[in-house]
């Protein structure tokens, strides 16, 4: 155990002093992309918020159960298979069928090549599931068809909730998918996140519709609340145009009626529309209707066939460039709720790293001391080690780029307590071996290999915790279980390599001498 | 030499009892779970002005009808932590809280750091924290079970329980909080608690090889005072590393470091007086290693 290879020599020495360099580059900053690693600092140390955000798809579900009541109705009345008193009821379709047309219409649903209900081999399962029940028959959307829905609504959210988390320009943002309904939204730097929590909070869904007396409009009606709350006003459902017609929104000054609006321009499709019903439509009233609730609803005075056209509706500065922002940004499929957040201003981040770097300098010199005085030189050995594992450690995790948390620096700090474990197991064990043994270096080798087991098992043990700790935890306690996992093995290499090797240089230098340790 | 197994015993008794006031603690006091697994909404405050304290504090933050309003100094005079169940989850609560305070207040407060953890996610975390417990505890049973003789495993395993349930009896005495970090430490405990008696065990079945005329009650004592250095120099350097954390690391890791020297404490304890005890117990003989070494 105490022999060692020029070349193995070599090897430990180019690594140890590989990894030194790797940890210092933290320091600098390089040009090159390959050099310029970092250890990045968690949201608890450098400030920032986290958000997670929860879809709420029951709207989507009953939107698409909505369109599915239409869609089934025409399939069969082409078909010349006559359904009725076809209605939603807890996410549930309800038809009633004749006795001779139910098998078709069962079979139609079994279907894997119908285009009415979409087949997925890789899943052997139909978007709709239908329940035979009686004459009355029960459609809804199976397991594999609600997933599809909800990955497809994930999907739309993350690319809105990016664009509007760029727009605000916040740096670095890390928006990711959570399950298959949920986003998180981490924002490295930002201490206030009410403007983006605000942002994010709103649907940002936009019609323009005739505000109506007649209240046997082809389309129907529905009532909605000014934004004020106050006023009502009867507004057709037929959308004239919506949010997805826009191509551009800004905030703008209105200088003669001296108020800030927002200027929209609208595509093809849109200013052809809105062209026709603003010619039709002379005199009256036009709703601006966001996330159900009326902006203003001017009154038409002229044909707009330019294709744009402007909101306005008592803004501020700020609310005008938020509207603006979210119009450009585009709807959401579905309303998100922030189920979880978490801020950490900025100060307190750095008192944190303050905090974290003292406690790891005095448990660290606490422990150095310890050390020396029970062993001395062989302590020195082991301090040694000490000070190239934790660099070592810190070599890693910035080679990784991994992200150090308050909890992880608590972790490296642990680490350093219980790195000596190993060598106090095998300098122990040697202590015993040379009651009885006079050769040392046959005493030493006795103890490096007696202790091994006992060593790897101690080892295992932790690592065992660390590894549930980095797949069930979140955040700062994953940052802990990184340091705590990685320790182990810097822990393990420095011990069996460095300390080793020191160790033996020493041993065979001193052969005779008694009392060794 | 020293006699420890003079007083298995009486340590045994003492541990019983500990275990079942711990229990009775936990079932009847409970534990004070934090926000992160009770939901609600956490603000660190930091203060410029003197005139904002605890009292003054808990008035502005009791008109504003939140539920139960918890407001304690956090670290030094001009820090505080204000905790709120927010029942409703109203969304705004952060703008309409910072409008409140600005009318007292003006400028002269800070919010330092805010957390809002709904019900859902609560109740989530607590899920997984509780997995994540015993799906370590499980494995560590696994691992012992592989390595080990089952009276060994045993031994290990009672020590493992006990440790983590007197840590949580502490908790629950005096009712320190709850949080993910405490999760992460009680899992670290399991980790070190596992290691401090393996090596000990480690020690027990070498000498249950080497000498075929030594009863266990011996035995044990000799294989812990033989690894005694070792556990007093490994509890020593990590309890000086947790000292250091629980002093200097800062207030939102003295609740984590807490719970970790408490776990070294137990830990260290319970190798020596609860697992090697079961093994005494069990009356393991040196035929219940060679029996299992033949197997192999």
């Amino acid at each position: 155990m105490l022999y060692f290879s020029k070349l193995r020599i070599l090897f430990i020495t180019l690594f140890s002093v590989l990894f030194i360099l790797i940890a210092s580059s933290n320091l600098f900053k390089f040009d090159d992309d390959f050099f310029d690693k970092k250890i990045n600092l968690g949201l608890d140390l450098q400030g920032g918020s986290y958000l997670l955000l929860e879809i709420d798809n029951e709207p989507v579900i009953e939107q698409k159960l909505q369109n599915l009541t239409t869609t089934i109705r025409n399939y069969f009345k082409e078909k010349n298979i006559k359904i009725n008193n076809i209605k939603i009821d807890n996410q549930n379709i309800f038809f009633n069928v004749t006795n001779n047309d139910k098998q078709s219409v069962l079979d139609v649903f079994q279907d894997e090549n119908s285009d009415l209900n979409p087949y997925y081999p890789r899943f052997k399962s139909h978007q709709l599931e239908i329940e035979d029940t009686g004459l009355n028959l029960k459609v809804n959307f199976s397991r594999q068809g609600l997933i599809k829905l909800k990955t497809s609504s994930q999907d739309q959210a993350i690319e809105i909730v990016r664009r509007r988390v760029d727009e605000v320009g916040t740096n670095e943002p890390n928006i990711l998918k959570r399950g298959n309904n949920r986003i998180l939204v981490e924002l490295p730097g930002l201490d206030d996140p009410m403007r983006i929590k605000s942002l994010l909070g709103k649907t940002a869904n936009l019609t323009f519709r005739f505000v109506t007396n007649d209240e046997n409009d082809r389309f129907g009606v529905e009532k909605l609340k000014f934004e004020n709350g106050l006023e009502e006003a009867t507004v057709s459902k037929r959308i004239i145009i919506s949010g997805e017609n826009l191509l551009d929104a800004q905030p703008k000054m209105d200088t003669q009626a001296n108020q800030t609006i927002v200027s929209f321009t609208l595509d093809r499709v849109g200013a052809k529309r809105f062209g026709k019903a603003t010619s039709t439509g002379i005199g009256k009233q036009l709703a601006i209707v966001l996330d159900g609730k009326i902006i203003s609803a001017p009154v038409v005075r002229d044909t707009i066939a330019s294709g744009s056209g402007q909101i306005s509706g008592g803004f501020t500065f700020q609310t005008a460039t938020d509207l603006a922002l979210l119009l450009r940004s585009g709807a959401l499929p579905a309303p998100l709720e922030i189920i979880e957040e978490r801020t950490v201003g900025p100060d307190l981040g750095q008192d944190s790293i303050n905090a974290g770097m003292i406690a790891l300098a005095i448990g660290f010199m606490l422990v150095i001391i310890f050390i020396f005085v029970k062993y001395k030189i062989f302590g020195l050995i082991t301090n040694v080690t000490l000070i190239v594992n934790l660099f070592i450690l810190l070599g890693v995790l910035t080679l990784f780029e991994a992200t150090l948390t308050l909890p992880g620096i608590a972790g490296i700090i642990l680490t350093v307590g219980m790195a000596v474990d190993a060598n106090v197991l095998i300098f122990e064990r040697i202590k015993e071996e040379l009651k009885d043994e006079t050769n040392n270096i046959l005493a030493f080798d006795g103890g490096y290999t007696k202790s091994r087991t006992a060593i790897l098992d101690a080892n295992i043990t932790t690592l065992l915790a660390a590894i549930i700790l980095f797949f069930m935890g979140s955040g700062p306690v994953k940052g802990f279980a990184v340091t705590l996992g990685v320790g182990i093995f810097t822990t393990l290499f420095s011990v069996y390599f460095i300390a080793r090797l020191f160790t033996s240089i020493y041993v065979s230098r001193n052969k005779n001498k008694e009392k060794l340790i | 030499m020293i006699a420890f197994n003079k007083y298995y015993n009486h340590f045994n008794l003492l541990s019983s009892i500990l275990i079942v006031v711990s229990l009775l603690l936990l079932i009847f006091k409970g534990l004070n779970f934090g926000i992160d697994f009770k939901g609600g909404t956490l603000i660190e405050l930091r203060a410029s002005d003197s005139k904002i304290n605890v009292s003054s504090l808990r008035d502005r933050f009791n008109q504003m009808d939140l539920g139960d309003v918890s407001v304690k100094k956090f670290g030094n005079d001009t820090d505080f932590l204000v905790k709120f169940e927010n029942k409703d989850n109203k969304k705004n609560i952060i703008e309409e809280i910072k409008i409140n305070l600005d009318k007292s207040f003006g400028n002269n407060y800070d919010l330092r750091r805010v957390e809002n953890v709904g019900p859902k996610v609560s109740a989530e975390l607590l899920k997984s924290g509780v997995i994540a417990i015993s799906l370590s505890l499980a494995l560590m049973l696994i691992y012992i079970w592989i390595r080990f003789e089952w009276q060994f495993s045993l031994g290990a395993i009672l020590a493992l329980f006990h440790d983590v349930i007197v840590t949580l009896g502490v908790f629950s005495l005096f009712s320190l909080e709850i949080n993910l970090s405490i999760i992460a430490a009680v899992l670290t405990i399991v980790g070190y608690s596992m290691n401090d008696t393996v090596v000990i065990f480690d020690r027990v079945r070498e000498n249950l090889r080497k000498y075929s005329d030594i009863k266990i009650f011996e035995l044990t004592n000799i294989s812990i005072n033989e690894t005694l250095s070792r556990t007093i120099i490994t509890s020593a350097t990590t309890l000086l590393a947790l000292l250091a954390i629980y002093f200097f690391g800062g207030e939102i890791l003295k609740g984590f470091s807490l719970a970790m020297i408490l776990g070294v404490v137990f830990g260290t304890y319970s190798s020596i007086y609860i697992a090697n005890t079961v093994l005494v117990r069990l009356r393991v003989s040196q035929k219940t290693v060679l029996r299992e070494d033949e197997k192999k």
